[in-house]
């Protein structure tokens, strides 16, 4: 009896997860690292291999750190956004050019279409995406001026986005700071 | 007007569902014949009511009628005829009209070629078919009225989604439907089954076409798809692993399991309540597909908008049905004893074998699709489980399903003579092996461990299914002339070679594909050249052109080997005028044993695009391969025993005592 009772019993957990599923939007993916610093690193850049960037080095101000590659599609989508706040409004923003395919290509595109970075992390294998939870590109991190992750976004960056989802942390951390 | 009676006729549909869902029910349990044979009626009507309001959308669609919202977002009046068709099933509402349309259709199919089937197990089989009916049709009326008014009328439509602007997408759908839906049909025999306690050999052979029938539309709707996905999405892959593509892989297996075990409980009278299982499981997998493409669960290209209310709605049908089944099930399935005893080297064994493999493939595959959806619910961190997942458990578990796949078709039913069966197999084993290592080294001239293993697999498949055909006509009786014994062997024995042939051809392609495709993705200068596996393609000129719903920029790409020319391809790179985002629109090339395949990217200045050529050997073999399995199904469904017992049993027709026989 039992054992005919198994695949019911099975398909029960699975309604049940199911279940909660349908209320969690399958792109939020909420990162247990904000409120939390960036994990430590030391790597080359893109464009200067011979250069080390460590974690302490994006620290000071409070910037973008944007998860991108020549293989992303979507990167392609979001660009013309990243260098408008870059030189518009004015946010550093640092590249973290995740599992690189092609890097000639990446500096090759950074020349065509405007580069919004500060630097690039060549992040070729992956291992610093890992630290920071990355779960695919492009994805777009907003760290404080002591290099505390404040808000991360999963997605194409659009201004709306922009607007909506990262201004209003952007103001509260500038009035703590200014209080 | 037209929409208004689309929609009444949807509503007639319902009633009809309705009516067979119950009458006949009821029927078979008070045993009156009357209200038994309510049941091909009503599937008759459904069938007919279904099929006009699906005429009604489709007019609709013909005449541009932008007063229907549906049609509005999805068609436009710059959009080619062919696709107003396709455009119907272009979205949620229409695909799932297309969806009940498709149920209706088996349902008629039932009630059409049952007239041999006792009246009380049609009755009880329809009546689970139109309850089935009722959940979708209300769940189209109730959530995704494709028949919904828009007003005021918009002037122009969104255009339908240019990804679906494809000749393979026009075809792929349907046939996907009819595969995921013609499970039902199986599934219904397993309930009836359930509900009455009767399972006989006689109750397989009714089910068993069915279960081929529905399988052979499952495997070309999915073969259609990945062939589409090979052309439209530009990147030259023709499988991602993507959920939406496992929901459909899913009852594949499952139903590859049932077909196998069919023919064990027909031939032998066990696996009896796994057969039962297995047919409940296959149904309830395309149910489950249907909730995790439509529900938004999953991220997925081909998911359709996210909607709770109808997310919710599929999971509670999807928790009546294959709840209920199985609980049923639960109740039930002790009372089917198998009664067929088998040695553990057997024929039997191996089927056995066959089937827990491909149950634990789909549970893998099953894990790995809702493992993001398992991590987000246990609130742990996410994660997307990729292509390595699933390569790394899928292949192992196939390698050895492809072995017996050569031994069991040989084998002996009951008890199978290890030492017959060695000698019969050695030289095949032999040969299978050193095509493996040679094979590619011939060709491409390097190779490695998995591809030399991969290779010696399907040329196993291959050699062992013509090896079957072969004995036959050697053991044939010394008076009977060749022809004689060709025409001798049961059509299904040609069915499963040929399916077990096409899998070889499959593998071949596969393995080939991923071993030794190349490509390059890179800047060209027009009039400059990319050199690629001995082909010179060179981009000659990229030029804009106008379709009839797009602009196009359009390369003119000429390929050349040693100096001679091979083909001329376009690629073009598309913007529709509604929807306004690019579409890549590959050049192609296909041959038997190797596709060229150019793709154009982005412009990186007014002289140089970006430019993706890729190498694809003997690709076209993973479909072929699939158009050989099958066509293997068609024959086993249509062979001679199914035929001709109809025939002999058509003068009991109605007769609701007629005792089914093996």
């Amino acid at each position: 009896m039992i054992r005919f009772l198994l695949p019911a019993i099975m398909f029960l957990c699975l309604a049940g997860f199911l279940f909660v599923g349908l209320y969690k939007d399958p792109s939020l993916v909420p990162s247990p690292l904000i409120g939390k610093p960036i994990p430590t690193f030391a790597i080359a850049t893109l464009k200067d291999p011979s250069k080390t960037i460590t974690d302490k080095d994006l620290q000071g101000e409070i910037a973008l750190i944007n998860v991108w590659a020549t293989w992303c599609p979507a990167c392609k989508q979001e660009h013309d956004t990243l260098v408008h706040l870059s030189q518009q409004v004015g946010i550093p923003i640092y590249g973290l050019n995740y599992k690189e395919t092609d890097k000639p290509g990446a500096i090759q595109w950074l020349q065509d279409y405007g580069d919004p970075y500060v630097f690039n992390l060549s992040d070729e294998n992956g291992r610093i995406a890992i630290d920071f939870g990355v779960y695919g590109a492009p994805e777009t991190f907003l760290i404080d001026a002591k290099g505390i992750i404040r808000y991360k976004h999963v997605g194409i960056m659009t201004p709306q986005i922009w607007q909506s989802q990262f201004v209003p942390i952007i103001n509260q951390l500038e009035n703590k700071v200014a209080q | 007007m037209i929409p208004e009676i689309g929609q009444f006729t949807l509503v007639v549909a319902l009633c009809m569902a309705v009516a067979q869902a119950t009458i006949p029910l009821v029927g078979a349990y008070k045993n009156n014949v009357n209200w038994m044979a309510v049941g091909r009626t009503a599937a008759s009507g459904q069938f007919l009511f279904l099929l006009i309001s699906f005429a009604c959308l489709t007019y609709s669609f013909i005449v541009n009628d932008f007063s229907v919202l549906y049609v509005a977002n999805n068609s436009n009046t710059s959009l080619p005829i062919h696709y107003r068709f396709s455009a119907v099933w272009g979205a949620h509402e229409g695909s799932l009209l297309l969806w009940v349309l498709a149920l209706a259709v088996w349902g008629f199919a039932v009630a059409l070629f049952s007239r041999s089937l006792p009246l009380d197990v049609i009755a009880r089989v329809l009546s689970v078919m139109g309850m089935i009916s009722i959940g979708f049709i209300l769940f189209t009326l109730a959530t995704s009225n494709p028949f919904d008014r828009l007003f005021p009328a918009a002037v122009e439509g969104r255009d339908l989604n240019p990804l679906l602007q494809d000749p393979g997408l026009v075809i792929h759908p349907p046939m996907l439907y009819m595969g995921y839906v013609g499970f039902s049909v199986a599934f219904a025999f397993a309930i009836a089954a359930l509900i009455s306690g009767k399972l006989d050999s006689a109750w397989v052979r009714w089910s068993r076409p069915w279960a081929n029938i529905a399988w052979v539309f499952l495997t070309i709707g999915i073969a259609l798809g990945s062939w589409w996905a090979y052309h439209e999405l530009g990147w030259g892959g023709w499988w991602f692993w993507d959920p939406v593509e496992n929901a459909s892989f899913m009852p594949w297996l499952v139903g590859t399991a049932l077909i196998h075990s069919l023919a064990v409980t027909e031939k032998r009278a066990a696996f009896k309540s796994w057969t039962v299982l297995l047919s409940i499981l296959a149904f309830s997998l395309s149910l489950l597909g249907t909730f995790l493409v439509r529900s938004g669960v999953l991220v997925s290209v081909h998911s359709f908008a996210n909607d709770p209310a109808r997310g919710v709605y599929i999971l509670a049908f999807l928790a009546v049905v294959v709840g209920g089944s199985l609980t049923l099930y639960a109740w039930r399935a002790a009372k089917f004893s198998s009664v067929g005893r088998f040695d553990v080297v057997s024929k039997e064994t191996m089927l056995l074998i066959n089937n827990v493999l491909l149950i634990v493939a789909m549970l893998t595959i099953l894990i790995g699709t809702l493992y993001p959806l398992f991590l987000d619910a246990l609130g742990l961190p996410k994660l997307s489980v990729g292509p390595p997942y699933f390569s790394a458990v899928f292949v192992p578990l196939m390698l050895p399903l492809v072995v017996l796949m050569g031994i069991g078709p040989i084998a002996k039913w009951r008890r199978v003579q290890i030492k017959d069966l060695a000698q019969n197999l050695k030289v095949l084993l032999i040969l299978g092996v050193v095509l493996g290592i040679v094979l590619p080294l011939a060709i491409y001239r390097s190779t490695s461990v998995m591809t030399a293993v991969g290779i010696a697999a399907g040329a196993w498949a291959i050699l062992t299914s013509l090896y079957a055909i072969l004995r036959l006509l050697a053991n044939r009786d010394h008076n009977t002339s060749l022809i004689k014994a060709l025409g001798k062997i049961p059509r299904a024995m040609y069915g499963m070679m040929m399916a077990h042939f096409g899998i070889g051809i499959f593998i071949f392609g596969v393995v080939f594909t991923s071993a030794f495709s190349d490509q390059k993705e890179i800047a060209v200068r027009l009039g400059n050249s990319v050199e690629l596996a001995g082909y010179t393609f060179t981009l000659q000129d990229v030029r804009g052109v106008q379709g009839p719903n797009y602009n196009a920029m359009r390369g003119y790409v000429k390929v050349e080997k040693n100096n001679s020319e091979v083909t001329m391809l376009y690629p073009e790179k598309r913007i529709y005028n509604v929807q306004r985002n690019p579409m890549t629109e590959a050049g192609i090339q296909s041959g038997l044993f190797r596709d060229l395949y150019v793709a154009l990217g982005e412009p990186v200045s007014e002289q140089e695009w970006g430019f993706r050529v890729y190498y694809r050997p003997f690709v076209q073999w993973i479909w072929i391969g699939t158009l050989f399995m099958a066509i293997g199904g068609v024959l086993g469904a249509t062979d001679r025993r199914y035929r001709a017992r109809s025939k002999r049993t058509e003068q009991k027709v109605d007769n609701v005592s007629v005792p089914a026989t093996s």
